[in-house]
Protein backbone atom coordinates (compact mmCIF):
# COMPACT_ATOMS: atom_id res chain seq x y z
CA UNK A 1 0.00 0.00 0.00
CA UNK A 2 2.68 2.32 0.79
CA UNK A 3 4.74 4.29 -1.80
CA UNK A 4 1.44 4.74 -4.26
CA UNK A 5 3.77 7.04 -7.00
CA UNK A 6 7.14 4.70 -6.49
CA UNK A 7 5.05 1.47 -7.02
CA UNK A 8 4.23 2.74 -10.63
CA UNK A 9 8.04 3.24 -11.34
CA UNK A 10 8.74 -0.40 -9.74
CA UNK A 11 6.33 -1.65 -12.45
CA UNK A 12 7.45 0.45 -15.15
CA UNK A 13 11.20 -1.13 -14.13
CA UNK A 14 9.54 -4.75 -13.66
CA UNK A 15 8.29 -4.16 -17.40
CA UNK A 16 11.42 -2.87 -18.85
CA UNK A 17 13.50 -5.68 -17.26
CA UNK A 18 11.13 -8.31 -18.12
CA UNK A 19 11.82 -6.76 -22.00
CA UNK A 20 15.09 -6.89 -21.79
CA UNK A 21 15.51 -10.68 -20.31
CA UNK A 22 13.95 -11.14 -23.45
CA UNK A 23 15.91 -10.19 -25.56
CA UNK A 24 18.56 -11.67 -24.00
CA UNK A 25 20.09 -8.62 -22.21
CA UNK A 26 21.01 -8.31 -18.60
CA UNK A 27 18.20 -6.73 -16.76
CA UNK A 28 19.73 -3.92 -15.63
CA UNK A 29 18.10 -1.29 -13.68
CA UNK A 30 15.85 1.12 -16.17
CA UNK A 31 16.47 4.28 -14.21
CA UNK A 32 18.84 7.04 -14.69
CA UNK A 33 20.58 7.39 -11.74
CA UNK A 34 19.34 9.00 -8.73
CA UNK A 35 21.29 11.40 -6.28
CA UNK A 36 23.84 8.38 -5.53
CA UNK A 37 27.29 9.63 -6.44
CA UNK A 38 26.27 13.63 -4.89
CA UNK A 39 25.84 11.71 -1.90
CA UNK A 40 28.31 9.48 -2.30
CA UNK A 41 31.00 11.71 -3.11
CA UNK A 42 29.57 13.67 -0.08
CA UNK A 43 30.32 11.29 2.00
CA UNK A 44 33.96 10.05 0.73
CA UNK A 45 35.02 14.28 0.37
CA UNK A 46 36.20 12.95 -3.20
CA UNK A 47 38.38 9.74 -2.08
CA UNK A 48 38.03 6.80 -4.15
CA UNK A 49 36.92 3.93 -1.96
CA UNK A 50 38.34 0.52 -2.16
CA UNK A 51 36.39 -2.83 -2.77
CA UNK A 52 37.01 -5.11 -0.25
CA UNK A 53 36.42 -5.51 3.76
CA UNK A 54 32.65 -4.68 3.52
CA UNK A 55 30.19 -7.55 3.42
CA UNK A 56 26.35 -6.75 2.52
CA UNK A 57 24.40 -9.48 2.36
CA UNK A 58 20.88 -9.17 0.68
CA UNK A 59 18.35 -11.75 -0.85
CA UNK A 60 19.33 -11.81 -4.53
CA UNK A 61 15.22 -11.54 -5.26
CA UNK A 62 13.37 -9.80 -3.17
CA UNK A 63 9.42 -10.48 -3.51
CA UNK A 64 8.40 -8.02 -1.98
CA UNK A 65 10.34 -4.79 -2.36
CA UNK A 66 8.62 -3.07 1.23
CA UNK A 67 10.83 -4.86 2.90
CA UNK A 68 14.07 -6.29 2.25
CA UNK A 69 16.26 -7.54 4.74
CA UNK A 70 19.75 -6.28 4.56
CA UNK A 71 22.68 -6.89 6.69
CA UNK A 72 26.17 -4.93 6.73
CA UNK A 73 29.15 -5.68 8.20
CA UNK A 74 32.90 -4.59 7.93
CA UNK A 75 36.06 -6.41 8.53
CA UNK A 76 37.79 -4.40 11.33
CA UNK A 77 39.33 -5.24 15.14
CA UNK A 78 37.24 -2.23 16.79
CA UNK A 79 39.95 -1.06 18.73
CA UNK A 80 40.59 2.38 19.87
CA UNK A 81 43.36 2.52 16.89
CA UNK A 82 41.70 0.80 14.36
CA UNK A 83 37.62 1.23 14.45
CA UNK A 84 35.33 1.27 11.63
CA UNK A 85 33.79 4.78 12.30
CA UNK A 86 30.53 4.87 9.88
CA UNK A 87 29.02 2.89 7.24
CA UNK A 88 26.27 4.48 4.97
CA UNK A 89 23.77 2.69 2.70
CA UNK A 90 23.16 4.16 -0.59
CA UNK A 91 20.29 2.47 -3.74
CA UNK A 92 20.80 3.70 -7.06
CA UNK A 93 17.00 3.33 -7.87
CA UNK A 94 14.95 4.74 -5.94
CA UNK A 95 14.01 8.12 -5.98
CA UNK A 96 16.46 9.80 -3.37
CA UNK A 97 19.76 7.40 -2.96
CA UNK A 98 20.03 7.89 0.90
CA UNK A 99 18.69 4.45 3.09
CA UNK A 100 20.92 4.67 6.32
CA UNK A 101 23.87 5.54 7.97
CA UNK A 102 25.02 3.66 10.80
CA UNK A 103 27.62 5.18 13.39
CA UNK A 104 29.89 2.45 15.28
CA UNK A 105 32.37 2.70 17.87
CA UNK A 106 35.24 0.65 19.40
CA UNK A 107 32.03 0.57 21.92
CA UNK A 108 30.02 -1.23 19.51
CA UNK A 109 32.75 -4.26 19.23
CA UNK A 110 31.83 -5.42 15.90
CA UNK A 111 30.60 -3.11 13.12
CA UNK A 112 27.54 -5.24 12.36
CA UNK A 113 24.14 -4.11 11.67
CA UNK A 114 20.84 -5.11 10.28
CA UNK A 115 17.73 -3.54 8.94
CA UNK A 116 14.76 -3.88 6.50
CA UNK A 117 14.62 -1.42 3.53
CA UNK A 118 12.68 -0.25 0.92
CA UNK A 119 13.58 -0.78 -3.20
CA UNK A 120 11.09 0.86 -5.59
CA UNK A 121 12.65 -1.80 -7.85
CA UNK A 122 15.46 -4.08 -9.17
CA UNK A 123 18.81 -1.64 -8.13
CA UNK A 124 22.29 -2.21 -6.77
CA UNK A 125 22.55 -1.27 -3.05
CA UNK A 126 25.85 0.21 -2.36
CA UNK A 127 27.64 0.28 1.19
CA UNK A 128 30.18 2.87 1.85
CA UNK A 129 32.72 2.35 4.87
CA UNK A 130 34.53 4.99 6.76
CA UNK A 131 37.61 4.36 9.51
CA UNK A 132 39.07 6.48 11.76
CA UNK A 133 41.81 6.94 9.97
CA UNK A 134 39.89 8.30 7.08
CA UNK A 135 39.78 5.32 4.62
CA UNK A 136 37.10 4.23 2.80
CA UNK A 137 35.87 0.53 1.99
CA UNK A 138 32.96 -0.22 -0.50
CA UNK A 139 30.58 -3.21 -1.51
CA UNK A 140 28.03 -3.24 -3.76
CA UNK A 141 25.25 -5.94 -4.32
CA UNK A 142 21.89 -5.75 -6.84
CA UNK A 143 18.89 -6.94 -5.77
CA UNK A 144 15.92 -8.27 -7.84
CA UNK A 145 12.33 -6.36 -6.68
CA UNK A 146 9.69 -9.25 -8.15
CA UNK A 147 6.86 -7.02 -9.96
CA UNK A 148 4.09 -7.10 -7.75
CA UNK A 149 5.34 -7.62 -4.68
CA UNK A 150 4.43 -4.11 -3.62
CA UNK A 151 0.94 -4.69 -3.75
CA UNK A 152 0.12 -4.54 -7.59
CA UNK B 1 -1.95 8.25 17.44
CA UNK B 2 -0.42 6.66 20.63
CA UNK B 3 2.86 6.62 21.21
CA UNK B 4 4.71 3.26 20.19
CA UNK B 5 6.15 0.94 22.04
CA UNK B 6 9.58 -0.49 20.82
CA UNK B 7 10.00 -4.02 21.45
CA UNK B 8 13.70 -4.97 22.30
CA UNK B 9 15.27 -8.04 22.47
CA UNK B 10 18.75 -8.36 24.20
CA UNK B 11 20.18 -11.75 23.31
CA UNK B 12 21.78 -12.33 26.65
CA UNK B 13 20.93 -10.21 29.97
CA UNK B 14 24.51 -11.38 31.88
CA UNK B 15 28.07 -11.12 29.84
CA UNK B 16 31.26 -11.37 30.72
CA UNK B 17 33.29 -8.06 29.97
CA UNK B 18 34.24 -7.57 26.53
CA UNK B 19 31.95 -10.38 25.23
CA UNK B 20 29.35 -9.34 22.33
CA UNK B 21 25.52 -8.20 23.25
CA UNK B 22 23.68 -8.65 19.79
CA UNK B 23 20.39 -6.37 20.10
CA UNK B 24 17.24 -6.36 18.24
CA UNK B 25 14.62 -3.84 18.38
CA UNK B 26 11.62 -3.29 16.30
CA UNK B 27 9.32 0.25 16.33
CA UNK B 28 5.69 0.60 15.12
CA UNK B 29 5.73 3.72 13.07
CA UNK B 30 3.95 3.87 9.42
CA UNK B 31 7.34 6.14 8.20
CA UNK B 32 5.29 7.92 6.27
CA UNK B 33 8.01 8.70 2.98
CA UNK B 34 6.80 11.58 2.12
CA UNK B 35 6.36 10.50 -1.72
CA UNK B 36 3.18 9.18 -1.31
CA UNK B 37 -0.22 10.66 -2.44
CA UNK B 38 -3.26 10.60 -0.82
CA UNK B 39 -6.86 9.99 -2.94
CA UNK B 40 -7.24 13.69 -2.80
CA UNK B 41 -3.70 14.15 -5.18
CA UNK B 42 -2.16 16.05 -2.17
CA UNK B 43 1.39 14.42 -1.08
CA UNK B 44 1.26 12.89 2.09
CA UNK B 45 3.83 15.17 4.56
CA UNK B 46 7.05 13.07 5.26
CA UNK B 47 6.58 11.61 9.09
CA UNK B 48 10.10 9.13 9.72
CA UNK B 49 11.56 7.88 12.63
CA UNK B 50 15.05 9.74 11.41
CA UNK B 51 17.47 9.16 14.03
CA UNK B 52 18.66 5.67 16.53
CA UNK B 53 20.73 5.80 19.10
CA UNK B 54 21.55 2.89 21.79
CA UNK B 55 23.28 3.89 24.83
CA UNK B 56 24.67 1.50 27.65
CA UNK B 57 24.96 2.68 30.77
CA UNK B 58 24.94 6.31 29.69
CA UNK B 59 28.06 5.48 26.99
CA UNK B 60 26.77 5.55 23.17
CA UNK B 61 27.69 1.97 21.48
CA UNK B 62 25.70 2.68 18.17
CA UNK B 63 23.50 5.13 16.32
CA UNK B 64 22.00 5.12 13.31
CA UNK B 65 20.58 8.13 10.49
CA UNK B 66 17.16 6.57 8.80
CA UNK B 67 15.99 7.80 5.65
CA UNK B 68 12.38 7.47 4.24
CA UNK B 69 13.88 4.25 2.32
CA UNK B 70 13.64 2.28 5.32
CA UNK B 71 10.44 0.15 5.99
CA UNK B 72 7.78 0.92 8.12
CA UNK B 73 7.86 -0.46 11.70
CA UNK B 74 11.47 -0.22 11.48
CA UNK B 75 13.93 -3.03 12.77
CA UNK B 76 17.28 -2.23 13.79
CA UNK B 77 20.18 -5.09 14.77
CA UNK B 78 23.54 -4.38 16.12
CA UNK B 79 26.17 -5.39 18.26
CA UNK B 80 27.75 -4.05 21.60
CA UNK B 81 30.89 -4.80 23.64
CA UNK B 82 29.57 -5.22 27.39
CA UNK B 83 32.04 -3.22 29.21
CA UNK B 84 30.04 -2.62 32.22
CA UNK B 85 26.64 -3.54 34.15
CA UNK B 86 23.95 -0.70 33.21
CA UNK B 87 20.76 0.21 31.55
CA UNK B 88 20.32 -0.40 27.68
CA UNK B 89 18.20 2.36 26.24
CA UNK B 90 16.90 2.54 22.69
CA UNK B 91 16.21 6.03 21.50
CA UNK B 92 13.89 6.79 18.19
CA UNK B 93 13.75 10.66 17.12
CA UNK B 94 10.77 11.82 14.94
CA UNK B 95 10.57 14.59 12.01
CA UNK B 96 8.06 16.07 14.50
CA UNK B 97 10.83 16.22 17.30
CA UNK B 98 9.27 13.62 19.56
CA UNK B 99 11.12 10.72 21.01
CA UNK B 100 10.31 7.07 21.14
CA UNK B 101 12.48 5.56 24.04
CA UNK B 102 12.58 1.83 25.41
CA UNK B 103 14.92 0.31 27.88
CA UNK B 104 16.30 -3.09 29.21
CA UNK B 105 19.20 -4.07 30.86
CA UNK B 106 22.85 -5.71 30.57
CA UNK B 107 24.86 -7.28 33.68
CA UNK B 108 28.36 -7.70 33.26
CA UNK B 109 29.68 -10.44 35.62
Amino acid sequence: MTMTMTRRQALFVGAAAIGAAALGQSAAPAFAANNLDEIATKFTGGATPIEGKVKLDLPEIAENGNTVPLTVSVESPMTDADYVKEVILLADGNPNAGVATFHFSPASGVAEANTRIRLAGTQNIVAIAKTNDGKFYTAKKQVKVTIGGCGG
Amino acid sequence: MSTPKPRIKLDKKEAKKGDIVEVKALVSHVMETGQRKSADGKVIPRKILNKFTCTVNGKEVFAADFEPAISANPYIQFKFKAMESGPVVLTWIDDDGSKVVGQDSIKVL
